[in-house]
């Protein structure tokens, strides 16, 4: 797979979230308390709430809009909440670059 | 190996701690269950729906053999045990099982008393306990047999009389004393029931003793001690439980009136736990179901050795469940001469209720015919609320003093249809709300919500989704604990977490979370909120806000809205705006392309569908007007609403438009629990809607009368008067006090009408009027803490780069990305 640079783990607060614009939509990238980065669709699979709005806690983002939570190491609502959103690839390098996989 | 538990008792305290440790703790133990019965668990409460005919046996069933090899539970079922050796740590069977335990749990429940009559050992003689009982009774009823006599006048005898009768029998009552279902019931609410009972055909024989039983083999008839004689198919015993002790006694434990356990519900062996009707604690036993599972809830927690769960005893309340008749009671409901007694009686509509207060505190509560408010009477007195400012009011129930709003008059969920809304906010049907309970397995409120969103947004419908829970299950088991945590992530309330915030000088949330032993490192979306709120209330020189445990809307200023665009709407000091200032809202919407441009309810103008990375250049240019952030998305102070008052009305007596503004000035930018919204009108005509605001100031000719606690929304509610004052300082003190005061006792997101009916009107004016020094001092505090508040956080980000990431996008890349397979399949690194 080749990766692509998007940025610092820096530039994303701590249990936060910053969006890339792709040509598949928006996709938000969150980093934890623990420092490690999700990247998720930026759309609650509930009525389409912007997930990266959302407060963060632990591996969990909870949806601005009617606050279903969704786990983000998996894209799965947390039940009993039934839905999932789609996960793409990110890699953190050492030096701390955030680096996107890119579609074949 | 996993340690080994062992439960003795496949019944519903049992089983439900199974089901609270397999929730937290799944893998810890082994587990086996003991249980007499040849069942798996079922709802005993709904053998009496069983016996009338509503529900089948497989309706009641709530663990069935598949849930037990599911957990990987070996269910020993037909299985007495017999005797335990706690040195061997094994337990024995009649059926010849031997099992050994690292940790025991019993619940053995109770057994019904049989009175030692003489034939009390004859054939048809029974008692109403198990599906084994319901069998003969409905095997009787079947085979043709007429006469049944049910001996107990309570709770169970009635259901088992009204099963009975409903199967075809002729039913004759007994009773010792001379009112039915005297452990629960007044002599007004028991003659009410007595007459609605014989209507349906039942026949009573009240201060009967009963003397002898009759029959060779079979019984014939029930003789009484003034010789009177009835004939009797069936003997149906019903005159009180008795807890199972005999096999823990044997075993060496502590027992007294049930087995003796500590709050942890540990026996004297600190090996084995009990629980349920089996169990006396703190002097008391109980025969209800609400309190085994409150105990199964502490139980499970050290049997997973957490250890920070205790049980304290619960208060109860009893339901009849019988069809059609609804009766509640609760705690001392006949009072002492240091109560009070509020009643409310309409024979013709066969309704009666009655509240015994003491202090102003609920005691005791009958219902009878109308128990459609039974959990908030309930929760008043479990809360022990101060009632005094809804005495006048409080039996026409939660509807008449907090509204209604939402689900129409629906509020006898008996008569509605499975179609009919319960929910407004979310469109839930009753019928749906039912079959989750059934399906699901649900039993409190709680659940209800999460797997239905019944009562999940506003609230206003949570007595009628109770009712629902109460009619579908059998009895109230949503009683929320007395003190309730502040979320999953703490066993603290409110009140602790501010207690500690204040006396220990915690200034961030990771001291809080340290300090109270959070149970998870970040917090969760609940918590993090409510304490960044007390943090900042409390301490404000020395806080650091904390951006990211704040919602969106009060982390970017903004309000979100459906299509993740934000509305914007600028501060207009007391409704009163300049041709300037809307010629800049004007050209603003012009430049940005906002789509909507509306009025608000507040005197403002909203302007809605603002892309994200626009919003600090719009305020950039609103900033440039003079126009400021009017806070509409924040739990802080909203709008100061005014009339146009003396300048200009002819009835006017007071400036109170300039009354509004001086208000706005002070208080703007604060942060408060829950939205805070003002209002001044010039006359008693109140045209700026004063009685519904969380501070209202109507003026009268000779100064202004100060209202509190109203609100406009969800549940309409009328301000109480606090007081009339003199002078224009007088208003800004009193406000400033009042906001003050609210501002440090309240629990977050909780408005200003509900603190005061939680605290009661007499604290708020002990606090603001009685206490003058208290109250300046409130109001020196209030306007200390605005030095840090009154910041426009629109400039800050508009001009000063504060928070810049928020409204930039971090890429925009031309290039799709790799999707990664679901993980349920593949677990990623």
């Amino acid at each position: 797979m080749n990766w692509l640079e998007v940025g610092n783990l820096q530039d994303i607060p701590q249990m936060g979230s910053r969006l890339v614009e792709t040509p598949q939509g928006n996709i938000a990238l969150f980093r934890t308390s623990d420092d490690q980065v999700f990247a998720i669709a930026d759309r609650c699979p509930h009525k389409g709430g912007p997930l990266s709005q959302g407060i963060v806690y632990g591996h969990v983002v909870t949806c601005p809009l009617h606050s279903w939570k969704i786990d983000l190491s998996t894209g799965e609502a947390v039940a009993p909440d039934v839905g999932c959103v789609n996960r793409y690839a990110i890699r953190q390098s050492e030096a701390g670059k955030l680096e996107l996989g890119l579609a074949e | 190996m996993k340690p080994k538990l062992v439960c003795i008792g496949n019944g519903m305290a049992g089983i439900r701690t199974l089901e609270e440790l397999l929730k937290i703790a799944p893998e810890k133990y082994d587990i086996t269950v003991f249980g007499s019965e040849p069942y798996g668990n079922y709802n005993r409460i709904l053998l009496s729906p069983v016996l009338a005919g509503e529900k089948t046996i497989q309706d009641i069933m709530l663990n069935d053999d598949d849930w037990y090899a599911a957990h990987n539970i070996a269910l020993f079922k037909g299985h007495t045990v017999v005797s335990v050796n706690r040195k061997a740590r094994q337990i024995f069977s009649a059926e010849g099982a031997v099992v050994s335990y690292d940790r025991l749990l019993i619940a053995t429940g109770s057994s019904p008393f049989i009175l030692p009559v003489n034939g009390c050992e004859l054939s048809g003689v029974i008692s109403f306990r198990d599906i084994k009982d319901v069998h003969t009774m409905l095997d009787t009823a079947h085979a043709g047999k007429k006469h049944a006599v049910v001996i107990g006048g309570g709770l169970l005898g009635l259901e088992a009389a009204n099963g009975l009768l409903k199967q075809g029998m002729e039913v004759t009552v007994v009773h010792l004393m001379d009112i039915l279902m005297d452990r629960q019931l007044d002599p007004v609410a028991a003659k009410l029931l007595q007459g609605s009972l014989e209507q349906r055909g039942l026949k009573f024989l009240l201060k009967a003793q009963t003397q002898e039983i009759l029959g060779t083999t079979k019984v014939t008839g029930v003789r009484f001690k003034d010789g009177l004689e009835v004939p009797a198919d069936l003997v149906v015993m019903a005159v009180g439980i008795r807890p199972n002790f005999t096999l823990a006694q044997q075993a060496g434990l502590h027992c007294e009136r049930g087995i003796v356990v500590n709050d942890t519900m540990q026996t004297y062996d600190p090996r084995v736990y009990a629980v349920g009707e089996c169990v006396q604690h703190r002097k008391q036993t109980y025969g209800l179901v609400a309190p085994l599972f409150e105990q199964a809830k502490v139980c499970a927690n050290h049997l997973a050795e957490l250890g920070y769960s205790r049980y304290q005893g619960s208060v109860v309340s009893t339901k009849l469940k019988v069809t059609g008749i609804d009766v509640f009671s609760a705690g001392d409901f006949n009072g002492t001469d240091k109560t009070e007694e509020i009643i409310f009686q309409d024979p013709s509509q066969g309704i009666y209720k009655k509240l015994v207060l003491e202090e102003n505190r609920i005691k005791g509560a009958i219902l009878y015919g109308d128990t459609m408010d039974s959990s908030w009477y309930f929760q008043l007195m479990r809360d022990e609320t101060d009632v005094t400012a809804m005495r006048e009011k409080i039996l026409f129930g939660q509807a008449h003093n907090l509204g209604d709003a939402g689900h129409g008059s629906e509020n006898r969920v008996a008569s509605m249809s499975d179609d009919a809304e319960v929910c407004g906010c979310n469109g839930v049907c009753k019928g749906t709300v039912v079959k989750a309970i059934v399906e699901k397995k649900l039993f409190t409120i709680e659940e209800v919500r999460a797997h239905t969103k019944a009562s999940s947004s506003c609230g206003s419908c949570t007595a009628l989704v109770e009712q629902i829970l109460v009619a579908t299950l059998g009895n109230d088991y949503s009683q929320t604990p007395k003190t309730k945590p502040l979320c999953g992530c703490t066993h603290h309330t409110h009140d602790e977490i501010i207690d500690a915030i204040k006396r220990h000088h915690l200034i961030s949330a990771k001291a809080v979370r340290e300090f109270l032993e959070w149970k998870t490192p970040d917090g969760c979306s609940s918590c993090r909120p409510a304490i960044n709120y007390y943090l900042i209330a409390n301490h404000p020189a020395e806080v650091v806000d904390d951006y990211q445990s704040r919602f969106i809307n009060e982390r970017v200023h903004a309000n979100i809205q459906k299509d993740g665009t934000y509305s914007v709407v600028p501060r207009i000091w007391g409704g009163v705006t300049t041709p300037d200032e809307l010629r800049a809202i004007a050209n603003v919407a012009d430049k940005y392309q906002i789509p909507t441009v509306k009025i608000t309810g507040g005197q403002r103008i909203d302007l809605l569908g603002v892309k994200k990375q626009d919003l600090p250049a719009v305020w950039g240019e609103l900033n440039q007007a003079g126009l400021i952030s009017g806070h509409a998305y924040a739990k802080g102070l909203r709008t100061v609403k005014t009339c146009v008052g003396s300048e200009w009305c002819r009835f006017g007596t007071q400036d109170s438009t300039g009354m509004g503004i001086k208000l706005e000035k002070m208080t703007w930018g604060s942060w408060t629990p829950h939205k805070f919204k003002m209002a001044v009108s010039g006359c008693p005509r109140n045209c700026a809607e004063a009685s519904i605001k969380d501070f209202g100031v109507v003026a009268v000719d000779s100064g202004w009368e100060l209202h509190v606690g109203g609100n406009g929304g969800i549940k309409v509610r009328v301000t109480d008067i606090l007081c009339k004052v003199e002078t224009e300082a007088d208003v800004l003190e009193y406000a400033g006090a009042f906001m003050q005061v609210y501002r440090e006792e309240a629990h977050y997101l909780e408005r200003t009408a509900h603190w005061i009916e939680r605290v009661g009107l007499p604290h708020v004016k002990k606090r603001i009027l009685d206490d003058v020094a208290g109250r300046k001092a409130a109001y020196a505090r209030f306007l200390e803490s605005q030095k840090y508040a009154q910041i426009d956080p629109w400039a800050e980000r508009a001009s000063q780069g504060v928070a810049a990431h928020e409204f930039n996008v971090l890429k925009n890349i031309p290039v799709k990305v790799e999707s990664l397979p679901s993980a349920t399949v593949q677990e990623v690194a």
